[in-house]
């Protein structure tokens, strides 16, 4: 066991990916000598040269896309797009090739590219910076989408993600790289494509991912002084969604809250409400409640505060429920 | 004598390499060893890429180009009699498919558009199988892995980056080769678009991506002139070979209706790439003499009177000229590769109509390499909702 941040567990991740793989490559803007704009590729570099580690032009459909020709060729590239809303020049290559190639090959041809897209707000930084466009890749079948909300998970889930034969988005939470957390570097984190109970209890569910986990475990500890136990799922995987689990949970709490950054309306707590509603109709003593962004562009850093879910909106949430 | 620098040999020649973005008449800069009248030109640089190329050769090059035209009228019409969804003609392209795809060697990798039905004869794709693509099969075709010729790719551009990127494997896997090495047995790639897709952004980011990691890969264009319904004019307002210049690697303009010329221009190229010089883009003058696909009607952008000038430098006509005129074929080989076209048409008719067809149930294990519970669900419900059918007999569907 050894204490990191998220970003320096995801640092380690990668490492071990480039020196137990010959085959892996990373691939991005500024990840070389800079080492990303948050620093995750720092060193790396020096250690496996600009072979493995590559400065790239600017350019992200480019960077998907020869990094899809690069796994054509046996490589296992892993590719950085900077910022959450700085993917969609990537977002044909990703959704109409990466997703596809091996459904249109009739399964002969895999393309295992990782890409990585630190995402979410809470940062106050500029427009395009505080997104969260997980929905719109988990709409595309033929991807794998994660996001880990602790150290362990982001040591673990990158390697896991650069081992799987099939593409795979992962969402960093980056206004969580900083979060410190223990690392158990011999013992793998479960499988990447399920999702967690990190905290257990008998009243209620709620379901979060990302930057939001630690949120909701907040949330969780704040309403035990109105006397109710919460039990908080960590998703980790948007694409599968783990549906097994968080219905086991809402079987044994009967209710359920969903929260996420990205906004409500098409987001993934409209697709865990319905499957919720289909497997655990009975079971469910109130309606499933989302709470997630407005239907708005991302607003500017001196309101987003506002915009986020917050501890107060998720005890607001249960509020609600158990008065139902 | 040292070939590998083709673009100061042009210089030298003085006529404009359009990687020095000089010249304005577009034809003088144009590479052609055969003329629309059969003769047999030279040209200081590229002749010596075609020096053992003989009259077998020559009529291989004939026979491919035949037999290409032939499947593409085959497949035309087969769309119109209601069995294919769509075809996409190639006729006035053999020349530059055929020149292109006889440059490269069995290791190579092919990236096409859609319309590389003679490149996908070169490397040996049994025509029957494309067509599984058009009939709705497959959405793949054939394998990529026998013949190292990628499966079609519909979105204008996208495989571009594709190439560059397999390229820059390639340049991993080959670090440390030596020139001889490197020389019998360095892979190349080829990626094709067209005039329409020189706009997309994925054009100019895959040679952005390749001139900057020196990758082993040459564009090839055919600029047939029309992206579907609009001319050429409006995708650029220079040659397609003139914006290598900017990319700071050679563009050659060549007759994409002279097989010998791409050939020659290819090899060029591919010798190049293959030695770790870097990218090429070429531009190959040619013309879509048919429609854009099955669903294009051409007479409402273009006049016949367009279409004529192009139609005296057929390609196959061109060819069949200068072997008559230097005794190389006679009457008996180009009835021998009418039949063989007739009797391979024949084959793809009848091995078209006999796809055995596709199943819904493949599809859902296609889309994930690894097992995935939404798909397993979504296969179970529909294994049990189709089951429910199955005592009604096909007719109550």
């Amino acid at each position: 066991m050894t204490t990191m941040t998220i970003a320096k567990a995801l640092t380690a991740g990668l490492r071990r990916v480039l020196a137990e793989n010959p085959k892996s490559l990373l691939m991005g803007e500024d990840i070389g000598r800079l080492g990303g704009v948050y620093r995750i590729t720092e060193g790396l570099i020096d250690e496996f040269g600009t072979d493995r580690v590559v400065d790239s032009p600017l350019a992200e459909s480019g960077i998907v896309g020869t990094s899809i020709g690069l796994a054509l060729r046996g490589y296992t590239p892993i590719a950085e797009i900077q910022f959450d809303g700085f993917v969609f020049p990537a977002f044909n290559q990703i959704t109409t090739q990466l997703a596809k190639m091996h459904a249109r090959s009739e399964g002969r041809l895999t393309v295992p590219v990782v890409i990585r897209i630190p995402y979410g707000g809470g940062i106050g930084s500029i427009e395009h910076h505080s997104e969260s466009p997980e929905a719109l890749f988990a709409h595309t079948a033929g991807l794998r989408i994660i996001t880990p909300s602790t150290a362990n998970d982001a040591y673990w889930m990158i390697q896991q993600a650069a081992a799987c034969p099939d593409p795979v988005i992962v969402f960093e939470p980056k206004r969580r790289y900083w979060l410190k957390g223990e690392v158990d570097t011999e013992n793998p984190a479960p499988d990447p494509f399920t999702a967690q109970v990190v905290r257990e209890g008998t009243d209620a569910t709620i379901v979060a991912y990302g930057p939001l986990v630690p949120v909701a475990l907040a949330a969780a500890e704040a309403a035990v002084e109105d006397g109710r136990s919460i039990e908080v799922v960590d998703l980790r995987s948007i694409s599968p969604i783990d549906f097994d689990t968080v219905t086991a949970s809402v079987l044994k709490t009967g209710r359920l809250i969903v929260t996420h950054e990205a906004p409500t309306f098409g987001g993934i707590g409209g697709e865990i409400a319905a499957r919720v509603s289909e497997r655990a109709f009975l079971s469910l003593e109130a309606p499933v409640i989302r709470v997630g962004g407005f239907h708005m562009p991302y607003p500017v850093a001196k309101v987003e505060e506002q915009y986020l879910p917050d501890i107060d909106k998720l005890l607001e949430a249960l509020d609600r429920s158990f008065a139902y | 004598m040292d070939r590998v620098d083709g673009s100061s040999a042009r210089a030298q020649d003085g006529r404009s390499d359009a990687g020095e973005g000089v010249g304005v008449d577009i034809d003088a800069d144009l590479v052609q060893l055969l003329a629309p009248d059969g003769t047999l030109g030279a040209d200081p640089v590229y002749s010596a890429y075609v020096g053992d190329v003989d009259a077998a050769m020559l009529r291989g090059f004939y026979r491919d180009m035949a037999l290409t035209r032939r499947f593409d009228a085959e497949a035309t019409a087969l769309q119109r009699q209601g069995q294919l969804a769509l075809w996409v003609p190639l006729r006035g392209q053999e020349a530059a498919q055929i020149g292109s795809g006889r440059a490269t060697r069995p290791n190579d990798y092919i990236f096409p558009t859609y319309r590389e039905h003679g490149v996908a004869l070169t490397r040996d794709v049994d025509f029957p199988q494309m067509l599984r693509i058009f009939r709705g099969i497959s959405n793949g075709g054939w394998d990529p892995r026998e013949n190292n010729f990628h499966m079609y790719t519909m979105v204008l551009a996208a495989q571009l980056p594709h190439a560059t990127g397999y390229a820059m494997g390639v340049t991993r896997d080959q670090a440390g080769w030596d020139r001889a090495r490197l020389e019998e047995d360095g892979t190349a790639v080829v990626a094709y678009f067209g005039d329409g897709s020189s706009s997309e952004g994925d054009a100019h980011e895959s040679m952005v991506f390749a001139a900057s990691f020196n990758a082993p890969v040459v564009f090839f264009c055919q600029n047939n002139q029309w992206a579907i319904s609009v001319p050429f004019s409006v995708q650029s307002k220079v040659p397609l070979a003139r914006r290598a210049a900017g990319y700071g690697i050679p563009g050659v303009r060549v007759d994409g209706n002279d097989v010998l010329a791409v050939l020659a221009v290819t090899r060029w190229a591919l010798e190049r790439a293959r030695r770790g010089e870097g990218p090429v883009l070429i531009e190959a003058q040619t013309y879509r003499m048919s429609a854009h696909t099955t669903a294009d009607d051409p007479t409402k952008y273009r006049l016949s009177t367009d279409e004529e000038p192009w139609a005296a430098k057929d390609p196959l006509t061109r060819l069949e000229r200068h072997l008559r005129a230097s005794g190389q074929a006679d009457d008996a080989f180009f009835e021998e590769t009418a039949a063989a076209g007739d009797e391979m048409a024949a084959r793809v008719r009848r091995e078209a109509l006999a796809f055995p067809a596709p199943s819904l149930e493949d599809a859902f294990g296609n889309v994930y390499a690894q097992a995935h519970p939404l798909i397993q669900e979504e296969l179970a419900w529909h294994r049990e909702y189709e089951s429910g059918f199955a005592d009604a007999g096909e007719d109550a569907r």
